[in-house]
């Protein structure tokens, strides 16, 4: 067999089209994999899952083949059920909101995808993520990628050493416009989709929906209240709300009230006022560090609370080795239980965890 | 580039270069058509007249028994669908009897008229080896059966089925038989007075002859309906304007395939037979499957426990070996085909199936090649080194 074989993580859209071409160019053994993942059945998406339908499968093979080489589906449906599908089910359940990218990330392409490659004597695996990876000495760094409006490293933030070793981001360095035109120079076709596909195992566009046709017990009604502790109504069930939601609250007041918090153990939907929405602090909890150590002191960085928020200031403490206090240096909105803490130095991502 | 070994002759094969040869000029010279009525129409008439009388010899029919489709599968439905019209036209019945290890042109055929015209079907089960018992066909024959459709050799696990004994009892009866002779085309005879069949469809780019072409042979007045209509090629039973070139390869091709036939098998045969033999003995917890005698010549298949067919493909693929599962599918989705499943093996094996097709260009050093690569990569994904 010859030395490293490189599996490429295709989706038929035009990043991960010209990762593999690039790669190919710079004389790499490779060859291009596509996971088919659990999908609701439905209408609207023909019981497809978006990340893999039938289009995007046609024009992954078409690359493939222009590229001449070998390229492969792989059936991971019940993998992604149990770890992505149950996960975001459970979570929302449980009151608070997941990032199931995030999740598919860590159990299915830095899981199955990756096992799956290494056992058909793949060495690394290279997907069309826009971020960077650099060795610094003896460790592995992860970089956002060089295009700010793409950067993705927020959902990678939960990988460590031993995958960013087996891992090429061939893409992090380019702009998406500079993408557009390799994909042109290689000639490569490519789908005029949308870049992310989230939330992409839902028949519609309609969590809620979705909660009320699989986890109809998750949905007990429970009162309303505003932070003084007055009732203002009734909520619907309280996974069908998101902190910072402000539309079909379904409670009318002279100012427009925001949901601030879901207190899970007294089933109660708190709401307010927009200035009552900022916090200054929060928890995460299940850290990753990227280096594999955690820091003993605090330290400075800049945190990003969701996928496309931007990253603020902040005094991280740890608590210990999975658990640490997030201090920003001033008030933000819309700190979100279940999302992502991503801990920035500059352009390096140190880690993250699950905000509490 | 490293070695590429293709054992998907199953699937299709390559075009012979003297097919290519005699298909050439009717792309660019000679390009009428042949319901023209100037010369080159003529010429172009004479071509397929040929052809079809070059066929004809090796069927040991007469010419115009012959339909030219535009493929195998054309040619299933023109059989299935045209003597069911026929038969509920004519009040001749209403029940027809397929065997479980048809290819899907067959059975999604014969499904469709159950489900949506209302024709009972009968699936005829096989053995352990996917034979088909002429005296099970005897029980499930009904007053109102009208067809008969049992393959002659199966894609997937080669099995050859006694196609003159079945056809024998369906006539006893007098009911019509087809044969899809897809995978037997090129390998075994084709004589279809000696197989007793009154239909039977035959494709072209199984014999190393171009893809897009094949023939139903219908035994005279038994076919009167057709399927595309339009113009009156092929007697009024197949519309539309003759492929002309692909009708001279299949001819071609057909005539060189069984000129060689004999060679070509016999040597086959041998390694596949070492084939076999070595895989079985390499490789635990391992089966053959199909028939051990009855199969054709150029057929090894196989079932091995705990291994994913779908995956057993791609490292096989990763190693420069072109091979094919009844357990697969390209988008991902393994689920054990219907043969597989007729054969009632265990869930285990089903899901683990191998086939490799061996060409006229098979050689020595591919057979060891894939003696040598085969068992590592099987204990290498069951993780037993
Ligand atoms: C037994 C059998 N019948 C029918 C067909 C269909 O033939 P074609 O590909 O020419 O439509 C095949 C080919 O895969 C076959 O193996």
């Amino acid at each position: 067999m010859k030395k490293d074989r490189i599996a490429v993580a295709m989706s038929g859209g035009v990043d991960s089209s010209v990762a593999a071409a690039l790669l190919k160019n710079q004389g790499h053994d490779i060859f291009g994999l596509m996971l088919r993942l659990w999908s609701e059945p439905g209408q609207d998406n023909k019981g497809q899952n978006r990340c893999c339908s039938p289009a995007s499968v046609s024009r992954a093979r078409q690359v493939a083949a222009i590229l001449d080489i070998p390229f492969f589906v792989i059936d991971s449906r019940k993998e992604f059920h149990q770890n992505v599908v149950q996960f975001f089910i459970d979570k929302y359940s449980a009151g608070v909101t997941p990032n199931p990218c995030l999740e598919c990330n860590r159990n299915i392409r830095w899981g199955h995808l990756m096992h799956k490659a290494l056992s058909m004597g793949a060495t690394r695996i290279a997907t069309g993520h826009y971020a960077r990876i650099i060795q610094n000495k003896d460790k592995w760094q992860l970089l956002r990628g060089c295009d700010n409006s793409k950067d993705q490293s927020y959902a990678l933030s939960m990988l460590g050493q031993s995958d960013l070793r087996r891992t090429l981001f061939p893409i992090g360095s380019y702009t998406k416009n500079k993408i557009r035109s390799l994909a042109n120079d290689f000639d490569l076709p490519v789908a005029q989709r949308q870049d992310s596909q989230d939330l992409c195992f839902l028949a519609d566009k309609d969590y809620r929906r979705f909660m009320h046709d699989y986890a109809p017990e998750s949905l007990n009604p429970g009162p309303i209240m505003n932070t003084s502790g007055e009732t203002l109504g009734q909520h619907k069930g309280l996974p069908l709300y998101t902190i910072g939601q402000r539309k079909g609250i379904g409670v009318s007041a002279p100012e427009p009230l925001y949901v601030l918090s879901k207190n899970q153990s007294n089933n109660t939907l708190i709401v307010d006022k927009i200035d009552k929405l900022g916090k200054s602090h929060l928890k995460a909890k299940k850290v990753n560090w990227i280096s594999g150590t955690s820091t003993e002191h605090k330290i400075r960085a800049k945190v990003q609370i969701r996928y496309t928020a931007k990253a603020v200031g902040a005094w991280i403490k740890p608590i210990d080795d999975n658990e640490v206090e997030v201090e920003f240096d001033h008030q933000i909105n819309d700190i979100t239980p279940g999302q992502a803490a991503v801990f920035y130095q500059d352009s390096v991502c140190l880690g993250g965890g699950i905000i509490d | 580039m490293d070695k590429q070994i293709y054992m998907d002759h199953a699937a299709t094969t390559p075009v012979d270069p003297e097919v290519l040869e005699a298909m050439l000029p009717l792309f660019t010279n000679e390009y009428g058509n042949p319901s023209s009525i100037h010369r080159w129409g003529q010429r172009a008439d004479y071509a397929i007249t040929t052809a079809r009388e070059e066929i004809a010899e090796v069927l040991r029919c007469e010419a115009d028994e012959i339909i030219f489709t535009s493929c195998g599968s054309e040619s299933d439905n023109l059989a299935l669908r045209g003597i069911a019209l026929e038969a509920r036209e004519l009040g001749k019945g209403n029940h027809l009897i397929v065997s479980a290890i048809e290819h899907p042109a067959i059975l999604r055929t014969a499904q469709q008229l159950q489900n949506h015209h209302g024709f009972d079907i009968t699936i005829l089960p096989v053995d352990q080896h996917g034979l088909t018992s002429p005296r099970d066909l005897k029980t499930v024959i009904q007053p109102d059966t009208f067809l008969v459709s049992i393959m002659y050799a199966n894609n997937e696990i080669g099995v050859v089925q006694p196609i003159s004994d079945l056809a024998a009892i369906t006539h006893e009866h007098n009911i019509l038989f087809h044969s899809d002779a897809v995978q037997a085309a090129g390998q075994l005879p084709l004589d279809v007075e000696t197989l007793g069949v009154d239909l039977m469809s035959v494709s072209a780019h199984k014999f190393y002859g171009p893809k897009g072409v094949g023939l139903l042979y219908a035994k005279r007045d038994t076919l009167t309906h057709s399927q595309q209509t339009g113009g009156s090629q092929e007697n009024g039973l197949r519309a539309g304007t003759q492929n002309v070139p692909l009708i001279v390869g299949m001819a071609t091709a057909l005539k060189i395939v069984v000129a060689r036939q004999q060679n070509d098998n016999s040597k086959m045969k041998t390694l596949r037979d070492r084939l076999i033999k070595a895989v079985l003995e390499t490789i635990s917890d391992s089966i053959l499957t199909g028939h051990r005698t009855c199969r054709l010549p150029n057929n090894a298949s196989f079932a091995f426990e705990g291994i994913d067919g779908n995956e057993l493909i791609m490292h096989l693929d990763l190693l420069n070996v072109a091979a094919s599962s009844g357990s697969a599918c390209k988008t991902g989705n393994p689920e054990p085909s219907n043969v597989l499943t007729a054969l009632a093996l265990s869930p285990k094996l089903s899901l683990g199936s191998l086939r490799l097709s061996l060409g006229r260009d098979t050689n020595d050093s591919d057979i060891e090649y894939l003696q040598q690569v085969l068992p590592k990569v099987i204990n290498n994904m069951r993780g037993t080194p």
